[in-house]
């Protein structure tokens, strides 16, 4: 679903990204962790096309970031902004319908108004849908980020840690949605996360990078091992197995 | 720094020289008394903004804040706008300089302390937030004024518009007596307080650790502020250059010059430093534009755009540090 | 509400005829010296106040989504300032000049500034939301000084004044029709109205809608540049009207532009109206300009918006 060749880029002179190959397949949820200065939210933003591939290829759903028009890659890649940038007052149902402006461009129609209940309901969001976001809990603003996100209808979603500054409620709210999305829909969740254990928990596949390159990638299982945490994060710690997924003793 | 602030004082008393003797034509005996009436002025308003400006700065804790930038000296028009309004403008022409200028010493003392203690109720501790409520406060006060200016009679309002703005070219001599009366005190009282300026600027919590009680001292450097820049501007009028901008500038670049030429130093040496460099801003300044360059264009217009510029560079480069 | 508004709208309207140094009443209609002042005077001051008031609120609420904060509008962030430079640089190099040019030089002037501001403010952490307007603010003084030493130079203060303190008692048929033109600003406005609110849902969610950022950025410059450099040319700076008429308007409609900017153009043509036939009855004979009365009650209102709820994030 997503496929990276070759990709290196540089900011300032520095090296940022050094030759990354990775093919995320479709469905699920992949995380990409790995230590502060790894490269992991560089990487992200060439995928969602925020910044511009200086040198490699990248495609999504067979369209290639970067050649095709923003409005088309619109249709295929959702980004899901974090809640404290978003300053905007709008209504619960004033946001979700902006995730339809792809396919609208400005006229929505009926197929865009019954996507938008369809988000609604499916978030739980009906009873809150008048409400202007500044007035309701963070944790229902997060709903209403990821209704929007989910009104867009595309096939792939990316994340860049939006669990910062969510507690920890709100957090297992969001990662269980993100779930709910992956297998119910189908949809490639692509999810930069900055705690192992949450990737563990929820992730299908788990991309580790380190300095620009990719460590490891595969199920948690395989993945998270002592021997990655002493050579990837540099520390000695300890694993212990939940129902076969691997969390480390923090 | 001993040092510099000889080089200081070297360049301040080049430029006083300069600016009584450059084009001095005619009667010397007219021209010199007359000109160094005028240099005092500039040596009294200079040194006592600048000092006022970096006693500010040390009780706030910041380096962007001054008191101009809150209004202070749009406070002076609109005292004597008042009081053209209230009087009627014979009334106010029939005023003896000394007590309108006690009035005015008063009335913005009074307002001054007030204002101050708004502003800290209004900011709640955001430095940010405190600024520019300062510099809307003070966009307040001016639109106020202007409104009482278009309610007066348009003849008072004639005389109001001459004492607008800065001159100093024209200072009147007994009111350089009254302000020197206010103003040298103020200074000498300033320097008594050097010591305890130095223990604030540990932080607030550690000047009351060490014994120094940071409301006691606040309340002590305020009083001279008020009372240094309320003297100054009513010995000179506001130096705001008018209504394209915000405000005045020059106890900024003053402060700002003071540390970048005396960086890290105690109160002992910062205040005198200031002083010396308030003063050269405007001796110095006020040469350049009137015996050399014989600019038209008033010094305070070119005091807001460096300031102002000066302003900008120190608020963003804070930000990124 | 937009219908209560409309209504407000109208009635002062109405009322803005009849007042002022002259007062008329609809008796007085039957006049024809009555009617003559009617048309040549009244009638276009009132909807010069109008049409001025409108485009200010929303150029302003324009500014605020293209600046991601606020407490910022076109007048006293530099695009106001630099419309009167480019008057005053025209009027100097080409002393005769008509109109036209003074607009363009206006617009033009006034584009780069706009240009210069966001330019100035994107680096700023979002994390200090004040320090937008803060800079904003000592920015537009900056142009402003540039200004005052340059008219001070070649002794052209008293017409900077002029340029500078917005007035509609100068307003006369013939003389205030351009600003219909910033009605077309208004007109534009709503029309990309879409568009202008996913951009302030923040660059990366608009991107990822598929918006295309440069352009609808380079469209909302131009809007303001325009109205600013229009109103500035017709009756001088009026500050303040884009900061405090949008964030009124938001706290009741939200941010949804295509439903707020209708409220938004209501709400400043009613300040400025209201304003100006305050100035006008005051102190009858004599009148307190318009940009005095605005500045007042919106460095008020500014202060009262800056203080009044718990900063939130």
């Amino acid at each position: 679903m997503i496929r990276i060749s070759d990709v290196h880029h540089q900011i300032d002179g520095q090296p940022i990204l050094r030759g990354i190959e990775l093919d995320i397949p479709q469905g699920g949820v992949t995380a990409l962790i790995g230590p502060n200065g790894a490269g992991k939210s560089t990487l992200l933003s060439l995928v969602a096309r925020l910044a511009p591939i200086q040198r490699g290829r990248i495609t999504v759903a067979g369209h290639e970031v970067g050649r095709v028009r923003d409005r088309d890659l619109a249709r295929v890649l959702a980004i899901m902004p974090q809640a404290q940038h978003v300053a905007t007052r709008l209504r619960v149902e004033e946001l979700v319908g902006f995730g339809r402006y792809p396919w609208h461009r400005g006229r929505p129609g009926p197929a865009d108004r019954a996507m938008v209940e369809a988000a609604l309901e499916r978030f739980d969001l009906r009873a809150l849908r008048s409400r202007f976001l500044d007035e309701i809990s963070g944790g229902q603003r997060q709903r209403a980020l990821v209704a929007m996100a989910y009104a867009q209808d595309t096939p792939v979603l990316l994340l860049d840690e939006p669990l910062n500054n969510l507690d920890i409620a709100a957090a297992r709210g969001l990662m269980a949605l993100l779930r709910d999305m992956a297998e119910r829909d189908g949809k490639t969740i692509l999810i930069v996360l900055h705690d192992i254990n949450v990737a563990t928990a929820y992730a299908d596949r788990l991309v580790v990078m380190r300095e620009g390159r990719i460590a490891a990638e595969g199920p948690p299982g395989e993945v998270v091992t002592e021997a990655l945490l002493r050579e990837v994060f540099g520390t000695e710690a300890g694993i212990a197995r939940i129902e076969g997924r691997p969390f480390v003793i923090v | 720094m001993a040092r510099r602030l000889a080089i200081l004082g070297a360049v301040l008393a080049l430029a006083a020289a300069g600016y009584m003797l450059i084009g001095a034509r005619g009667n010397w005996g007219f021209v010199l008394p007359f000109r160094a009436a005028k240099l005092a002025a500039l040596l009294l308003v200079g040194a006592g903004l600048a000092v006022a400006t970096v006693m500010f700065q040390t009780i706030t804790a910041n380096r962007i804040l001054t008191p101009s930038l809150m209004g202070y000296d749009a406070l002076y028009v609109l005292v004597l706008t008042a009081l053209v309004h209230g009087l009627g403008a014979s009334g106010y022409a029939a005023l003896p300089p000394a007590l309108l200028f006690a009035l005015n010493l008063a009335a913005m003392s009074a307002l001054g302390l007030l204002l101050f203690a708004l502003l800290a109720r209004l900011a709640r501790g955001d430095l940010v937030r405190l600024v520019l409520t300062g510099i809307v406060l003070g966009l307040l006060i001016r639109a106020g004024t202007t409104f009482l200016q278009r309610m007066i009679d348009p003849s008072a309002f004639q005389m109001v518009q001459g004492i607008s703005y800065a001159r100093f070219t024209q200072v009147e001599p007994s009111l350089l007596g009254l302000a020197a009366l206010a103003i040298l005190p103020a200074l000498a009282l300033a320097w008594t307080l050097r010591h305890r300026l130095d223990v604030i600027s540990l932080g607030r919590d550690a000047a009351a650790g060490l014994g120094e009680p940071p409301a006691r001292l606040e309340r002590a450097a305020l009083a001279l502020i008020c009372v240094l820049v309320a003297a100054a501007t009513a010995l000179v009028g506001p130096l705001a250059s008018g209504s394209l901008g915000p405000t005045s500038f020059f106890g900024l670049i003053a402060a700002a010059f003071a540390h970048a030429i005396t960086p890290h130093a105690r109160h002992a040496v910062l205040m005198p430093c200031a002083a010396l460099t308030g003063a050269l801003i405007l001796v110095g300044g006020q040469t350049l534009m009137e015996r050399v360059l014989a600019l038209a264009t008033p010094l305070t217009v070119v005091i807001e755009f460096v300031g102002g510029v000066t302003f900008l560079i120190l608020l963003l480069k804070r930000r990124s540090a | 509400m937009p219908l209560a508004a409309g209504a407000a709208l109208a009635g002062l309207f109405v009322l803005s005829l009849f007042l002022g140094s002259a007062a008329l009443s609809p008796v007085d209609l039957a006049d024809p010296a009555a009617r003559e002042l009617l048309l040549v005077s009244r009638l276009p001051r009132s909807l010069a106040a109008m049409l001025a008031g409108a485009a200010l609120a929303v150029t302003g609420q324009i500014l605020q989504v293209l600046a991601r904060n606020r407490f910022v509008e076109p007048m006293t962030a530099g695009a106001g300032q630099s419309a009167a430079l480019g008057i005053l640089v025209v009027s100097l190099a080409f002393p005769g000049a008509a109109l036209g040019l003074k607009m363009g030089a206006a617009a033009l002037a006034a584009l780069a500034g706009t240009l210069g501001l966001i330019l100035l403010i994107r680096p700023l952490p979002p994390t200090q939301p004040l320090l937008v307007p803060l800079v904003a603010l000592v920015y537009g003084g900056v142009i402003g000084a540039g200004v005052t030493f340059i008219a001070w130079q070649r002794d052209m203060m008293q017409f900077l004044d002029v340029w500078m303190t917005g007035e509609l008692s100068g307003v006369l048929r013939g003389r205030y029709e351009l600003l219909w033109l910033s009605a077309l600003t208004c007109a534009a406005a709503w029309a990309i109205a879409d568009r202008l609110t996913l951009l302030s849902l923040g660059e990366d969610a608009a991107r990822g809608l598929g918006l295309n950022i440069p352009l609808v950025t380079a469209a909302g410059m131009v809007a303001i540049a325009l109205a600013t450099a229009i109103v500035v040319v017709t009756l001088g700076s009026i500050p303040f009207v884009g900061l405090v008429v949008p964030a009124l308007v938001a706290r009741l409609t939200g941010d949804n532009l295509r439903r707020a900017l209708p409220m938004t153009a209501l709400t400043g043509a009613i300040l400025v109206l209201a304003a100006d036939m305050a100035g006008r009855t005051l102190r009858a004979p004599y009148e307190v300009p318009v940009a005095t009365m605005v500045s007042l009650i919106g460095a008020a209102l500014f202060l009262y918006l800056l203080n009044r709820r718990p900063a939130r994030g």
